[in-house]
């Protein structure tokens, strides 16, 4: 499908996990105009938690083969074990669903053809309206594997209601961490926000999400939440940003507040839009959208 | 005896309880931080570093003088990873699983294995503690294997305490499968009981203990206590929010040498979890 071209995508990263990506994003999204919401969390999807979306749409994410061994034609000859580098087949011919990498090696080379490979169902995906617009979201399944397509294909629907509803902005919320699913969900992306705190953890974890920006040539920019925790680490990371020639998009303080909407399903704006924390959101806002 | 420690959400204190547990306990312990994404655990325990070694992939590499362009390799490849491409064959080493098939199937003897560095594991002490981790090259997609080198390093006999990435995914499955008990460390808010729901429905998948830790205690709703109650989930520790609890974290200072009171109460933590994992 053609993208509009100046479709803007941003995704919230942090690398460290509960810096407030969620919450922030839940903000954008009261402020943002004409913009679909993407949660590319997938494995522990929580923007829906406050939007409520209402889904209109809903798919299997069907991804991959888990082999099953039929004990009616196995012989026990053993080759599929010798053959499985997961050691997923157990002495008495079954199939560890969790450990079965899915490769298809002991289904192409057993001799009686006993090994069935079935696609797998991982999650579902959603296509949804909320009161701050449309919402594609999804639900890895417990347990499951291919978070890094689910995450793409997510990103792909998200895409294509833009196109289709003529919106030039997705606002993305991202995993924490460094590998499959915070790759999936940046690449190509026109820039990542990362959402940091003022801890040595906070700031560890910035510099490898910075990093992966880099790699991927990815424009990120900055902000540190909860940043009177500690000023003196807050000044630090502000001092790294801007040796690295990342804008700072702006602090946000500690507030209780974030949690009180979380539990009203509000969002802070919602929730209370003219405290210091909300105004600080909507600078910071203000001056993202003016950068993207 | 390993405890592992998960939590679905990010940033609910899985760091904080390893560390400061690891050091509580302090004589035959050894701490393994599975985060191989974003490790910390470093930052608190600060170890002597004694071992490092590269961690690699098994990928295949084509003999192009032996190779026939049969096309057998990529046909059982499942992850396309080895293409058949007019007189040669490609290979997509970032999408190999390493499983072997092209090998195993090329009746030329063809493909080799060559391996791929995808991170770097760690190993080494704090006085009497035991410390290893592993970390994942940055624009790595596959973090699975270094945490298996990390979990190699688990000592029986010893008390090993693993430190799982946050999530419910592959990762944090391969970090806390084949533990005898895990804590799942939440928060009492929206998010932290979605995400622990998901946790706490991944560990009966794989049917291990587990106890719940309530962090930040005071900011949030009684959800949480309701859910565990309902679900039959001992609560093991709950912490209040505290400026002086949270300055110290980001110090990357330990709770317990801060707040010694802390001590006792990780302690007992240990025989509380001692004692679920005996009963069940």
């Amino acid at each position: 499908m053609q993208e509009k071209a100046n479709l803007k995508e941003l995704i919230v990263i942090s690398g460290k996990g509960g810096t407030g990506k969620t919450s922030l994003l839940g903000a954008f999204a009261s402020l943002a105009k004409d913009k679909v919401l993407c949660d590319a969390d997938v494995d522990a999807a929580d923007l829906y938690l406050i939007l409520e979306p209402e889904i209109k749409e809903r798919q299997d994410f069907q991804e991959g083969h888990k082999a099953i061994i039929n004990l009616d034609k196995c012989t026990e000859c053993g080759l599929c074990r010798d053959l499985c580098r997961w050691n997923a087949i157990s002495s008495e011919f079954i199939v560890d669903p969790i450990d079965c990498e899915g490769c298809g090696v002991c289904v192409y080379f057993c001799p009686e053809d006993a090994i069935d490979f079935p696609i797998k169902t991982c999650g579902e995906l959603f296509i949804s309206e909320t009161r701050c617009g449309p919402m594609v979201h999804a639900r890895l399944g417990i347990a499951e594997d291919n978070s890094g397509k689910l995450v793409t294909l997510t990103r792909k629907h998200a895409k294509e209601l833009a196109h289709k509803r003529n919106l030039n902005l997705i606002l993305t919320d991202g995993p924490p961490g460094l590998a499959c699913p915070v790759i999936a969900s940046i690449a190509g992306a026109t820039g990542v926000l990362i959402v940091t705190e003022p801890s040595l953890s906070g700031h560890h974890d910035m510099d490898r999400v910075v990093e992966l920006a880099n790699h991927f040539q990815i424009p990120a920019y900055v902000c540190i939440n909860k940043f009177d925790l500690n000023l003196e680490m807050t000044e630090t990371i502000e001092e790294y940003a801007q040796n690295k020639g990342l804008p700072i998009m702006g602090r946000i303080p500690f507030d209780p507040l974030f949690t009180k909407a979380m539990v009203q399903k509000q969002t802070i704006i919602e929730y209370d839009g003219s405290s210091n924390a909300s105004q600080a959101v909507k600078e910071m806002w203000e001056r993202l959208s003016s950068s993207l | 005896m390993i405890i592992s420690i998960a939590s679905g959400k990010g940033g609910t204190g899985k760091t904080t309880i390893a560390t400061n547990l690891a050091v509580a306990l302090s004589t035959e312990v050894k701490l393994l931080d599975c985060d191989v994404e974003e490790p910390n655990d470093h930052i608190f325990i600060q170890p002597e570093i004694t071992h490092t070694e590269r961690v690699s992939l098994k990928v295949p590499q084509v003999d192009m003088n032996k190779c026939t362009l049969c096309g057998l390799c990529q046909e059982i490849c499942q992850f396309q990873a080895i293409v058949v491409v007019g007189k040669t064959v490609l290979t997509f080493p970032e999408l190999c699983h390493s499983c072997g098939g092209c090998m195993e199937v090329c009746s030329e003897d063809a493909i080799t294995e060559v391996d791929r560095e995808i991170g770097v594991f760690e190993s080494g002490y704090r006085n009497s503690i035991e410390f290893a981790y592993g970390r994942i090259f940055v624009g790595q997609v596959m973090a699975v294997p270094v945490i298996e080198r990390v979990k190699a390093a688990v000592q029986p006999g010893k008390i090993n305490i693993i430190d799982a990435p946050p999530g419910t995914s592959c990762p944090v499955i391969s970090s806390v499968k084949n533990t005898d008990f895990v804590i799942l460390v939440t928060e009492p808010t929206p998010f932290g009981l979605n995400d622990l729901k998901l946790a706490v429905g991944m560990v009966k998948i794989l049917n291990i203990p587990h106890g719940i830790i309530i962090n930040r205690s005071d900011l949030g709703d009684d959800k949480v206590k309701e859910y565990a109650k309902e679900e039959n989930i001992p609560i093991l520790m709950e912490i209040s929010f505290s400026r002086q609890i949270a300055e110290t974290y980001s110090r990357g200072k330990l709770l317990i040498e801060e707040l010694p009171d802390w001590k006792e109460k990780f302690i007992h933590l240990y025989e509380d979890i001692v004692d679920y994992a005996r009963k069940s």
